[in-house]
């Protein structure tokens, strides 16, 4: 009798200790294949650099993440979440790079009260009216960046410009930023299908509404092709391109000395100085030999913020005390000190950058201005969440 | 307008042409081994891949593919050795399913050598402009000497299969294999050696699509299916059937994607103009095909008499 | 099928009825009970295919497109707001057979290779036509609220909707059993063997093949229906030549021209799918599991080459006591 009280007793005391402590589990979703794999590898890396830095325990706890490659197919990134959620039982699905993708995995997850947090697709789908006490974004929000860069071309007097973007919600999103800040004339809006490899038919027609400026936004592999056929096709000279998410560095190293000069718009930049962003560029660039891009920078971003918001509520198995710890922001970010808004998407500064040829050989961008400042998403207005 | 429609008469001739390198090799095979080849998409991405990567060790475009094309043709000999031999008598579902089977294999091989993600190569300085080929038309260098390419191995084919011995022996073996055989055609090296030329040539369409976008796993799927399209249309086994059928094809798909959404436009609201037309555009090609073997059965011009 | 081998088909689908029960006695997650449900649906489909396949010889390289048109069927009624199960499976059987009495109605004009393409061509078709339905997502797809069922039976409980697909390929299952063992099913057959001496005997080769493309077709799509319920998602993706290509491998794998062959070949495939990248990982070194697929289509070759008959033909070779 008293063997087996004692033994009840130990069995008590050791789930108490860190033996029987539970676990974080984090699934991370990318794309790994494909065209898009260029983005899906680079935030990879950064997130194992991140791990790396938090010495692989989220909040100091024992941690292990789920990588899944979503192939930029919805179905099979809501096959994905499902398993992550369902058979795996992971506390936050993270990652996904696709709007269209995370429109799909969102209902899904956030209903099954496991955290949602996003580290590139910021849909507006999900930043108004359907926003979620689940789900969190630590990039930026789609319309955004494209506002910045709305704004640039109307302050500085660029008239006729073409409108060009993929047919999804990130493209519409885009293409909606730009024209809440761009007033004068449009002289064309084209949407190209999502993995279009092949642009000819598309720069044939632009070039034949003769417009004064491009703008476009093709993302990953689809910027690479687009830069690439766009030069080709003798029209970089002639009519300039500006850009969101198309020249990067994700799509710099194949594209080489043809964008340099290409101006674009975005949160970040590896020149971004902080200390947080001047420590994750030079231990990126040791560990693995090239210059992070701004999906690097927002997975690592990712690692930080999951872990600051566990050591503040201390804990995981409190899940409003961990939002309340999540909302609170103030984690070290390769951007500086971000907040959230009530709709759970960053505030933040917007930077106008260039494609640039660095002093060391290698292709890179460099900011040359700020065009918004603790800027506010579209959206946040019609999210009916307040704290 | 008028510009607009010339230069996407060259787009679509460019696209056409790539067609035609696929589907020569197919309709070949299909024709005169009757085998359904599924796998022969697969040859496109090694023709690729291989491609990109001698392009890469010799530093030189024109001696990577030089060398490209004869690796392609022993990977084609190989795989129609120890695959393909098996399947000749098998019927038609088999051939199907273990061809699929090899898209799985060649795709997964590909992606532990090369891994998952798209390779971007570049093309040399020559080729990477344009060349104004009406006024005020400048059109990628690189196309236009895709089109000569595609046109010059069309009359590469043509020559060989009309005016050669090996031409005469291959319209036998189309038109009629088991009487070819009889007459004393040494079939197996006839079949081993069609098959290596046609996965030639779509290796070749895969070494010219690889500088123009991006060469990945799985990029000869969708090129696939629009090949048993172009030789459904065209006729089995009839190169001048494919010929004529991939530029119909390639015609149709580039200016209906371009020209379909601009006329929808006009009636119903920009985006879903934009989303519908490319879709409608695809399903054009298919809508063609299942007209043309309505009216004609066997094709346009269909090489079968036995 | 005869009489003899259809212990398989008893021993199957008791095991089937089985698994839920066991899964909850050996405290596993949900997942599984959901795992299998897929299972069942996809191989609802796979023997939709096998009845034209196996018994009809009828090659059809576009299958998956009944899936996909019952799934969005389910799906625009649910985008609609019409969730009434009453009413979206009858509407999927109606609007699948006149999608396949279409497209057979053009198919069986021809044959042989033919026949394979054109199917794969009506099929790219509708997947396109998929992709261009902005209003429904296209590409992206849409979200699916499970079908109500006016109180009988409720679908959001795991448990319940597992039985209930069961209990709906049970009766499928059946009336395939009875159909192919009718005179109908006689003259399928007999089509399948020699279609010309059939032709000769006096019968209308062309009608009987049509009517059976179209039950299979109907048939087909009520797994549609069923599988945008389990998924609570449609997406054209679902409709993608691979799919179909996926299904003709289930039958061959299973068993073709036995029915049940295909319930067993789907089991095993999509196992295979889910556990060979683990078995890969732990046999050969962690990471290997992501190339799966290499070893898919190899054992795929292998396959068509030395097991034609597929599990159903090595299982009928076990010789079991009576008692």
């Amino acid at each position: 009798m008293n063997k087996k009280i004692l033994g009840v007793l130990i069995v008590f005391g050791l789930m108490g200790s860190p033996l029987y402590a539970e676990k974080v589990k984090v699934g991370f979703m990318t794309t790994l294949s494909g065209p898009a794999g260029i983005i899906g590898k680079q935030m990879k890396h950064a997130f194992q650099l991140g791990l790396d830095h938090i010495g692989n325990a989220f909040g100091g706890m024992e941690s292990s993440v789920i990588y899944g490659d979503d192939q930029r197919k919805p179905d099979v990134a809501k096959q994905l979440a499902d398993k992550m959620v369902k058979k795996h039982q992971v506390h936050f699905v993270t990652g996904v790079i696709w709007s269209n993708l995370l429109v799909a995995i969102h209902g899904p997850v956030t209903r099954s009260n496991t955290f949602l947090v996003s580290a590139n697709a910021g849909p507006s789908t999900v930043a108004g009216k359907r926003c979620s006490e689940n789900f969190f974004n630590v990039s930026w929000q789609n319309d955004q960046t494209p506002e910045a860069m709305g704004k640039y071309l109307q302050d500085n007097g660029i008239n006729n410009v073409y409108l060009m973007a993929p047919n999804y919600q990130a493209g519409k999103d885009m293409l909606a930023g730009v024209q809440r800040y761009y007033k004068r004339k449009i002289s064309g809006k084209v949407f190209t299908k999502l993995g279009q490899k092949d642009f000819q038919a598309e720069i044939s027609t632009l070039r034949a509404s003769n417009p004064g400026a491009v703008f476009v936004f093709q993302p990953g592999g689809m910027g690479i092709n687009f830069v690439k056929q766009y030069n080709q096709a003798g029209l970089m000279g002639s009519v300039p391109l500006y850009t969101a998410f198309t020249v990067d560095a994700v799509s710099l190293p194949a594209l080489k000395g043809s964008a340099v000069g290409v101006l674009g718009t975005q949160t970040w930049s590896p020149d971004l100085d902080n200390p947080v962003n001047r420590r994750f560029v030079r231990d990126f660039r040791k560990k693995y030999g090239y210059i992070p891009s701004f999906y690097a920078a927002q997975s690592y971003d990712l690692v930080r913020f999951i872990d600051h918001a566990i050591r503040v509520a201390g804990g995981i198995s409190d899940r409003d005390a961990l939002r309340d710890a999540m909302r609170l922001g103030g984690y070290p970010s390769t951007r500086g000190n971000l907040r959230f808004n009530n709709n759970h998407f960053p505030i933040q500064n917007f930077y106008l950058r260039e494609a640039v040829k660095d002093s060391d050989g290698s292709y890179t961008t460099k900011i040359i201005d700020t065009v918004f400042t603790d800027h506010g998403d579209n959206y946040a207005k019609d999210c009916r969440m307040k704290w | 307008m008028g510009l607009l429609l010339i230069e996407q008469a060259f787009n679509g001739l460019q696209f056409g042409v790539m067609l035609f390198l696929i589907a020569a090799g197919l309709t070949l095979v299909f024709g005169i081994m009757d085998l359904v080849n599924l796998s022969h998409g697969s040859l496109v991405m090694v023709g690729a891949y291989l491609a990109t990567t001698l392009i890469e060790w010799t530093g030189s475009f024109l001696l990577g593919i030089l060398f490209a094309l004869p690796a392609t043709f022993l990977v084609g000999v190989v795989v129609e050795v120890l695959v393909l031999r098996t399947l000749y008598e098998r019927d038609h579902l088999d051939q199907v399913l273990a061809t699929f089977g090899l898209i799985l294999f060649f795709n997964e091989v590909i992606r532990i050598v090369w891994g998952p993600a798209s390779l971007y190569s570049g093309l040399p300085e020559g080729l990477s402009g344009h060349v104004e080929i009406l006024p005020g038309v400048p059109y990628p260098t690189f196309r236009l000497m895709i089109i000569l390419a595609g046109l010059l191995v069309a009359v590469l084919i043509y020559v060989i299969v009309a005016k050669t011995r090996l031409g005469m022996l291959i319209r036998a073996g189309a038109s009629n294999r088991e009487m070819a055989g009889a007459l004393g055609v040494n079939i197996r090296m006839l079949f081993t050696l069609v098959f290596g030329l046609g996965a030639s040539f779509a290796g070749l369409a895969g070494m010219m699509l690889g500088p123009l976008t991006s060469v990945e796993p799985g990029m000869g799927e969708p090129l696939l299916i629009l090949a048993f399209v172009v030789i459904i249309i065209g006729g089995i086994g009839s190169i001048r059937g494919a010929f004529m059928a991939s530029i119909l094809v390639g015609l149709v798909d580039t200016l209906g994607r371009v020209f379909l959404p601009m006329l929808l436009r006009s009636m119903v609201a920009d985006s879903t103009a934009d989303g519908v037309g490319p879709a409608l555009a695809s399903m054009l090609i298919y809508i063609l095909m299942a007209g043309i073997l309505v009216i004609r059965p066997r094709g346009l011009f269909p090489a079968r008499t036995g | 099928m005869s009489a003899d081998k259809l212990w398989i088909t008893w021993a199957g689908m008791a095991l089937l009825a089985l698994i839920p029960i066991l899964i909850q006695v050996f405290e596993l997650p949900v997942f599984y009970t959901e795992m299998f449900c897929r299972i069942m649906i996809l191989a609802l489909a796979a023997m939709s295919l096998d009845l034209i396949l196996g018994f009809g010889g009828m090659v059809s390289f576009g299958h998956a497109v009944y899936l996909g048109i019952g799934s969005y069927t389910v799906g625009i009624f649910s985008f609609y707001e019409i969730d009434n199960g009453f009413i979206q499976f009858p509407a999927t059987l109606v609007i699948c057979g006149i999608f396949a009495l279409l497209i057979g109605m053009m198919s069986l004009r021809t044959s042989g290779v033919y026949f394979i393409m054109i199917t794969l061509a009506f099929a790219q078709m509708v997947f396109f036509l998929g992709i261009s339905l902005e209003e429904f997502g296209g590409d992206d797809g849409m979200p699916v609220y499970r079908s109500e069922f006016g109180g009988w039976i409720d679908l959001n409980d795991p448990l319940s909707f597992y039985y209930f697909v069961f209990a709906i390929l049970l009766l499928l299952l059946f009336l395939c059993h009875r159909i192919i063992h009718s005179r109908f099913g006689m003259v399928l057959q007999g089509c399948k063997s020699n279609e010309a001496r059939m032709q000769a005997l006096g019968f209308p080769t062309y009608r009987y093949k049509l009517a059976a493309f179209v039950i299979s077709g109907m048939i087909c799509g009520i797994a549609g229906a069923l599988f945008a319920n389990w998924n609570e998602f449609v997406s054209p993706a679902i409709m993608h030549w691979t799919r179909s290509g996926d299904l003709l491998i289930m039958v061959i794998l299973g068993g073709m021209g036995t029915l049940f062959g295909p319930v067993l070949g789907t089991v095993l495939f999509l196992l295979l799918e889910e556990y060979l990248p683990e078995w890969m990982d732990a046999l050969l070194f962690p990471g290997a599991g992501e190339h799966w697929m290499g070893v898919m289509g190899p054992l795929l070759i292998l396959l068509v080459l030395f097991a034609r008959g597929g599990i159903h033909s090595l299982l009928g070779r076990l010789r079991i006591r009576n008692g």
